[in-house]
């Protein structure tokens, strides 16, 4: 009797796992096409690329990358683009955990007085659609003096335009988000660890250092990955709050278009090269984003 | 080496508001210098919350807490020179064995050679030296609870402070690590302060026990004191497995029954009983203060656990009109069966507790 079921369930269960797999394969490619698509068009000539009949198999160059990393168009240089970009957004990211961080702290270990409203009002600044504080957000920066410090090339004399006031807004565009995510990581460190801690003599540093931040580090990661990601896509602020010789990549990328045709196959390589960061930032982030550290703290 | 005192300390949540709720309520009570006592009652009892206010995890309201002549109420947790042992351990996941027991040693600025000459120790008295390398999660759970035993024992302090260290092990290495644990304690000397919510662990464990329930102190005795002279019908009901057989009985004038039994009083009990104004009793009756002899009340044997070197008779009893389940204790292999008919009778000193307000009858001379 036990026989037969245990043959049926074993069937049961090995075609399930074959349907399954085919479906998730299945997903993977329709999601996976277009990125592998826009790759492929990179290494093709424009004729190819604009073709109406898909072509698959040609000679592979990398004339496209040649061109989109040269200056054109009186537009800004690949170079510059993505140093820019660099600055703003690795300096944004570490702004956000620096102030997330504590923020996250005095949420959850130490909840401070009427934290549920504090936590509510930092997402209610992403209630509002980003359309609608444009411009708000483009007469402050036009209105707040830059420190030139009588340095002969800072020209400017407001945040429009420089990088340092994308860095601000995009600090203040994912520290909510950041915030969030952080609570959410800090509220499972269990509280005996820190009561523990606490016994043990560790100052309040000490306990967030030794203890806590161990802990969470792969929340923390996973936080800057995201903080990263945004940041580096983010295209509309990007394109009001910066000058040309301030633009991120986004910008930069859609400088490979022109009005006259024939700029799919620049388009897909400068494409490419702006997701690399992102993919190279996610690879390693990856490797700390797998949970489990704080087994066997708690039973 | 320390003593403790709460005076009158209480804990009380919602401190100052509408809506107090009094944790723990103007406990009185002293540890003395190496002594093992525990703090035991049922969930909510606020035994717990006491250990936390010694330990400085939560605040003291009124009162005071004294360690060693020092008025501690106030002061921070790392400056009361205590070391706690959690329930689900807490030990830091990220570090080794050895640098958990080491933390506290370090935070203390402690030299390093002199770290790893407590922390080798440590874990010689606790067969801890061959994993000092490992991390938490590559331990059993036994090996875990010595692991936070020994970041406890490495501090050296005034007074250990354990909340239900052994309530995640299992039955077998429970009963094992408790005789370990009394051991330990002994040797060292320290004054401890122990959680449990198990009786057994409390009553095998404590030098004193400390009854609790709905944050108030019941009675502090020795686990014997406890289990002969329970000061009140809660502490009588609680202590003891099987449990006292507490059956409420109407008075019939200056006489009370259990059964058809006549419950023989003593002298000072007949007197509190001729003098109180109650109508209810209860009659505590421990299991093997009860025998199943020719001349007792008739009942009928329900369930038998036989355990070989005795057993417990469940019984149905007639009683005042309505059926009580009696439990007593027999000798083992019993021959008795379900559905058997017996005799109860009394064989052994009785508690007779008022049954409204629980207290005991009777001065504590009698129960000697």
């Amino acid at each position: 009797m036990s026989g037969v079921s245990d043959e049926i369930v074993g069937v049961n269960t090995r075609w399930s796992s074959i349907s399954a797999a085919v479906v998730g394969w299945a997903a993977a490619i329709v999601f996976f096409f277009p990125i592998f698509w826009m790759v492929h068009t990179s290494f093709k000539t424009e004729d190819d690329a604009q073709s109406l009949d898909p072509v698959f198999f040609f000679n592979p160059s990398f004339d496209r990358y040649r061109e989109v990393s040269e200056d054109f168009g009186g537009n800004l240089g690949a170079v510059d683009a993505f140093t820019n970009s660099f600055s703003v957004v690795i300096v944004s990211t570490i702004l956000v955990l620096l102030m997330g961080i504590p923020a996250a702290y005095a949420l959850t270990i130490r909840p401070i007085e009427k934290w549920r409203d504090v936590l509510f009002f930092f997402i209610s600044t992403k209630f509002l659609p980003i359309a609608a504080a444009i411009v708000p957000l483009f007469f402050f920066a036009d209105a707040i003096p830059y420190p030139t410090l009588g340095l002969p090339f800072l020209d400017t004399d407001d945040l429009l335009g420089t990088r340092l006031g994308l860095t601000i807004v995009y600090t203040a565009f994912n520290l909510p988000l950041g915030v969030w995510m952080m609570r959410s990581f800090f509220e499972e460190v269990p509280k005996e660890l820190i009561e523990a801690a606490q016994i043990d003599g560790a100052s309040i540093t000490e306990q967030l250092r030794s203890v806590i931040l161990p802990i969470v580090s792969p929340g923390i990661a996973a936080t800057a990955l995201l903080s990263f990601i945004f940041a580096w896509n983010e295209f509309f602020l990007a394109l009001n709050l910066t000058a040309a010789d301030t633009a991120t990549v986004p910008i930069w990328v859609t400088g490979t278009v022109d009005g006259r045709g024939q700029f799919f196959a620049k388009l897909s390589a400068a494409a490419t090269m702006a997701s690399i960061p992102v993919i190279a930032a996610g690879w390693i982030a990856q490797k700390r984003l797998v949970r489990g550290l704080a087994l066997g703290a708690i039973k | 080496m320390a003593q403790v005192t709460y005076e009158s300390a209480s804990r009380i949540y919602g401190f100052g508001s509408s809506l107090e709720v009094r944790a723990v309520d103007k406990l009185d009570l002293h540890i003395t210098d190496g002594e093992l006592l525990v703090l035991v009652g049922p969930s909510g009892s606020g035994k717990s919350t006491a250990l936390r206010m010694l330990a400085g995890l939560e605040p003291i309201n009124e009162g005071r807490l004294i360690i060693d002549d020092r008025d501690v109420s106030l002061v921070r947790p790392q400056d009361r020179d205590i070391a706690m042992v959690f329930q689900n351990y807490a030990l830091y996941p990220q570090m080794t064995v050895g640098e958990n027991m080491a933390f506290a040693l370090k935070q203390q600025k402690i030299p390093k050679d002199e770290r790893r000459t407590r922390v080798e120790e440590a874990a010689r008295i606790l067969d801890l030296s061959p994993y000092l390398d490992r991390k938490p999660k590559a331990l059993s759970g036994g090996q875990r609870q010595r692991v936070a035993m020994g970041r406890a024992i490495v501090r050296e302090p005034k007074v250990f402070l354990m909340d239900e260290p052994l309530s995640n092990l299992d039955a077998k290495l429970r009963v094992q690590t408790r005789t370990e644990l009394v051991d330990l304690q002994a040797r060292l000397g320290v004054t401890t302060a122990y959680v449990t919510h198990d009786q057994v662990e409390a009553m095998t464990m404590g030098h004193r026990v400390a009854v609790l329930d709905h944050g108030v102190l019941q009675q502090v005795d020795t686990p014997g004191r406890l289990y002969s002279h329970p000061d009140n019908l809660f502490v009588a009901g609680f202590i003891g497995s099987p449990a006292m057989n507490l059956v409420e009985t109407e008075r019939s004038g200056n006489d009370l029954h259990l059964g058809n039994n006549v419950v023989p009083l003593t002298p000072s009990v007949q007197a509190d009983l001729e003098q109180s104004s109650a109508k209810k009793f209860v009659v505590g009756a421990r299991p093997e203060h009860l025998a199943t002899v020719e001349g007792g009340t008739a009942a009928t044997a329900n369930v038998i656990e036989d355990l070989g070197s005795e057993a417990f008779v469940h019984a149905t009893m007639p009683h005042q009109g309505r059926d009580e389940t009696i439990v007593i204790r027999v000798p083992g292999e019993t021959a008795i069966k379900r559905g058997d008919n017996i005799n109860i009778s009394v064989d052994g000193p009785l508690h007779i507790f008022e049954a409204e307000s629980g207290r005991r009858l009777g001065s504590e001379e009698d129960a000697e």
